[in-house]
């Protein structure tokens, strides 16, 4: 099943497309958090199932990298798993589970527990990169409000939350000011894994396929969670231990086990929990 | 202890497995051949070749077997391959006025040079289920042999432009832009919208003409023709610098007749949507037409208000593989999302009871 | 003093009609200017072009901010424009709802512009959006309440607040009291003079409304056919007009 695909080029994208993504993801690093547009082709995946964070990753492979693929945080979800045997067939790199063994990994609604190293480089999956689009669906108009800085409509929106409901409602996929610059959505991470973006040793790179866009966060560099001075961000996990290897630090997966009520949490890395003493 | 859930890898596998034989269907049935789909589910052929933007019938019937005839996953399978094929040039423009001519009408005249051709068409046939059909073996009686039209038939469009009738369009020799190349950008011209609707769902594009003529848009159209043939497809390679004929495709193209009031600069007169879409394609190619003139608004000075008459609108949602890609990923897992919601709400609410039992 | 704004030889067209035909203006800070006229005479074409909402086919605009550099407003750039617009200058539209966020509550309404001016003190916004609130005459206790719930006046004042908070040195109104029921028309007028004068700004009033003008303007330009006929001191223009087309338009009023 996992046989490499003979009569595509090494990582299936062609020398001259993933030229001309680097491209993109060279001006990206150098504007930390604007969005660049790329020509995004149509990949054997779907649309919305990882094809910018496929297409990055495919651009930046090779053949000596070792990969890693988690969505949701784990290694052995199905769209993890399906990703990386399509690398393995495409591109036949080596693949792991581990966070620190990994050169690349590539990631959908997670970052690992881990910290990432200096030349690592986490790809995230991004559906919806345009961290305005709920209040300014015009592309071109929103657009032009990244062009001016013009970000008090999303403080607006963080202020309604907060007068509605007594605090911010938003609790993944929470918008980030990048190097004091461009408002960023961080893609749907839970606003548990923000904080982990600032000061990033590892270079941080996104691709959003169906919106053929493109941005980074290279290492080291400021992210913050939009936020007021009397209400400050709060990342949120649920206020228990992990049941297998009992960290009261790591983001939890809250598993349903009867039909009764009865649930327990578990670690949403499982690399991270893997690696650790069970209770 | 708790073992968190694994094997994503088996089943998958198992999965893939079952649809192959689901694919199959009973094997008391003979296999349907890539043959037969190409020649007798041909418009099925054809709209899976536009939208998946490949011209190719052979790949797009194959694409329809291994979707099981689901024509927006075939479209899908065309248009994944398309990305591995090397580029060699662009074709020249092709000329639909010297379209060897299958089919063609107009509404706008009882006759006119070259005549009206009613071609292979389900207009006019009632809309009886053919029991017959279901007996096989029965092959129709050959239709009537007509004379070939040598003649090239004049466009009706270029009929009302020679009376000054037809607004221009502004001839340009601009390099047109290509969306399989670069990503979409606005204000987008023409070319770009109709290379948008070209490869665009048939569906969305029905809906949205369809508003138009209901209101949501200022139309008031005419089928000025639509015509549907063979036309040739040319390329002029830079070594050789000048046209070699690469080989014929089915086009079909529709061009709309509209009003226009006129203003300071123009005087009244018609003015043209088009559409064009590969393949034997007579709905969707009306469609196009009709939201294409509906898009031209602002250059008409005409105001834009309705959903057809918004170039961001139509073109970012025209497109069926990003829609059904982004729809479908819904079905994938959430759970790291929905755990921070959970928390949220939980919090949420406790305030609120909270400040309801002070 | 120099003038906050000043136009010269303002020529726009619209097809065949002359909307400004060769239009002068200036305003001192704190001057309260009222461009009257009927419609079609191009007092709204006016403003707008002067508040760089749209551009004159020639002529000159020159706006001179607080530190006393010069903006050439028909050369600025989208953003030089954007920028003026929520830190220098207002604008209050006469339906309420083109300026609103209808979906907002009042108070995420007034607060916008501080935060696009970059307040990010959660409860700071409130209360000034709340003082806000009363300084229009609406009740605090409603600062959570969408537009939607309002009447007319009421969202009208709310957009004063919004246009307000930020203290603008020049702020553009367009009919600010056209639409509303005479009497809430006499009470907004009323509130606006008391905060014009309070805050010491800067208005250019466009209305067709000669009361209007008589209550707010300290000077009256009078426009016909995309010319200004008459200028001069409110009272000296609205008691002693001398161009026949403003004595017709003086006498209408008192006739009404």
């Amino acid at each position: 099943m996992n046989a490499a695909l003979t009569g595509y080029n090494f990582g299936y994208l062609d020398e001259a497309t993933k030229r001309m993504i680097r491209r993109a993801l060279l001006k990206a690093v150098c504007i930390p958090g604007h969005q660049v547009p790329f020509g995004a082709r149509e990949m054997p995946l779907p649309y919305g199932w990882g094809t910018g964070g496929i297409q990055v990753t495919a651009s930046v492979l090779g053949p000596d990298d070792v990969l890693k693929v988690i969505d949701q945080g784990a290694d052995d979800t199905t769209n993890a798993v399906s990703i990386r045997r399509f690398f393995n067939r495409v591109a036949g790199v080596a693949t792991t589970e581990s966070t620190a063994e990994a050169t690349i990994i590539q990631t959908r609604h997670r970052i690992p527990e881990t910290p990432l190293s200096e030349g690592q480089i986490l790809v995230y999956q991004v559906p919806m990169p345009e961290p305005l689009f709920r209040l300014e669906p015009r592309v071109a108009e929103s657009t032009r409000l990244h062009a001016m800085a013009e970000y008090g409509l999303m403080q607006v929106k963080l202020y309604e939350d907060i007068a509605r409901q007594g605090e911010v409602a938003t609790s993944y996929n929470h918008p980030v000011m990048v190097n004091h610059r461009y408002l960023m959505s961080p893609s749907p991470i839970p606003a548990f894994d923000n904080p982990k973006m600032h000061m990033n040793a590892g270079l941080q790179l996104f691709g959003a396929g169906r919106e053929k866009r493109i941005y980074a966060v290279p290492p080291y560099t400021d992210v913050r969670s939009l936020d007021f001075e009397d209400h400050p961000f709060k990342p949120v996990r649920a206020p228990h231990a992990c049941a297998i290897c009992g960290s009261e630090e790591s983001y939890l997966d809250e598993v349903i086990t009867d039909d009764q009520g009865g649930r327990m949490h578990v670690c949403s890395d499982t690399d991270y929990c893997a690696s650790r003493p069970p209770v | 202890m708790y073992v968190s859930v694994k094997g994503g890898e088996t089943a998958i596998g198992h999965a893939h497995a079952w649809l192959a034989e689901a694919r199959r269907g009973d094997p008391a049935l003979p296999e349907l051949t890539v043959a037969q789909i190409e020649e007798q589910l041909a418009l099925a052929v054809d709209r899976v070749m536009a939208e998946g933007a490949c011209a190719d019938r052979g790949l797009a019937a194959l694409a329809l077997k291994q979707a099981r005839g689901d024509s927006t996953e075939a479209a899908f399978l065309l248009r994944a391959y398309r990305t591995t094929l090397p580029r060699f040039g662009y074709t020249l423009p092709v000329d639909t006025g010297a379209m060897a001519i299958q089919r063609r009408i107009s509404s706008t005249y009882k006759d006119l040079p070259g005549g009206q051709v009613l071609g292979p068409t389900f207009d006019y046939t009632h809309r009886l289920l053919d029991f017959a059909l279901a007996a096989e073996g029965l092959d129709p009686p050959p239709p009537a042999e007509a004379e070939q039209g040598a003649q090239r038939m004049p466009q009706v469009t270029e009929i009302l432009a020679q009376e000054g009738l037809m607004a221009p369009d502004a001839p340009s020799n601009a390099e047109p832009p290509d969306l399989t190349r670069e990503p979409l950008a606005f204000p987008a011209n023409r070319a770009l919208r109709l290379q948008a609707m070209a490869r665009g769902d048939e569906g969305f594009l029905l809906s949205l003409g369809y508003s138009t003529q209901r209101g949501y848009g200022n139309a008031h159209p005419f089928v000025g023709e639509i015509r549907m043939g063979e036309v040739s497809v040319e390329i002029e390679p830079p070594e050789l610098g000048f046209a070699i004929d690469i080989g014929d495709m089915v086009v079909t193209e529709c061009q709309m007749v509209n009003q226009f009031v006129g203003n300071a600069e123009a005087p009244p007169q018609f003015t043209r949507g088009y559409g064009l879409v590969v393949g034997q394609n007579e709905r969707k190619a009306m469609a196009m037409a009709l939201v294409d003139r509906a898009l031209r608004a602002p250059e008409l000075g005409e105001e834009a208000t309705a959903p057809a008459q918004s170039p961001e609108f139509v073109l970012y949602h025209c497109d069926n593989v990003e829609s059904t890609g982004f729809v479908e990923h819904l079905k994938l897992p959430h759970y790291v999302d929905f755990q921070s919601e959970l928390e949220k709400i939980r919090a949420i609410r406790a305030r609120w009871f909270a400040e309801r039992t002070e | 003093m120099n003038a906050l704004l000043e136009a010269q030889g303002l020529h726009l067209r619209f097809g065949a009609v002359r909307a400004l035909d060769d239009v002068a203006l200036s305003i001192w800070p704190g001057e309260v200017v009222a461009i009257v006229g009927e419609s079609g005479s191009g007092k709204s074409s006016l403003l707008r072009v002067l508040a760089g909402m749209q551009r004159a086919d020639a002529g000159q605009v020159l706006y001179r901010d607080a530190a006393g550099a010069t903006h050439s407003i028909l050369d600025a750039s989208d953003a030089a424009l954007r920028r003026l617009m929520r830190s220098d200058w207002g604008f209050v539209h006469q339906n309420a709802r083109d300026a609103l966020r209808m979906e907002v509550s009042a108070g995420g309404n007034v607060g916008e512009r501080l935060m696009a001016a970059g307040n990010r003190h959660y409860g700071n916004i409130r209360e000034v959006a709340a003082h806000w609130l009363e300084r229009v005459e609406m009740d605090p206790a409603r600062i959570d309440e969408t537009p939607k719930n309002f009447s007319g006046g009421m969202q009208q004042r709310l957009q004063i607040a919004r246009t307000l908070v930020t203290s603008p040195r020049l702020v553009f109104m367009d009919e600010p009291t056209g639409g509303l029921d005479v009497s809430v028309q006499a009470k907004l007028l009323d509130l606006i003079r008391g905060l014009v004068a309070d805050l010491g700004l800067a208005v250019l009033l466009v209305t067709h409304d000669i009361a209007a003008a008589r209550l707010l303007a300290h000077r009256i330009m009078v426009m016909r056919h995309g010319q200004v006929v008459e200028e001069g001191l409110t009272d000296r223009v609205l008691d002693d007009p001398r161009h026949p087309y403003t004595q017709l338009l003086v006498s209408s009023v008192l006739a009404a």
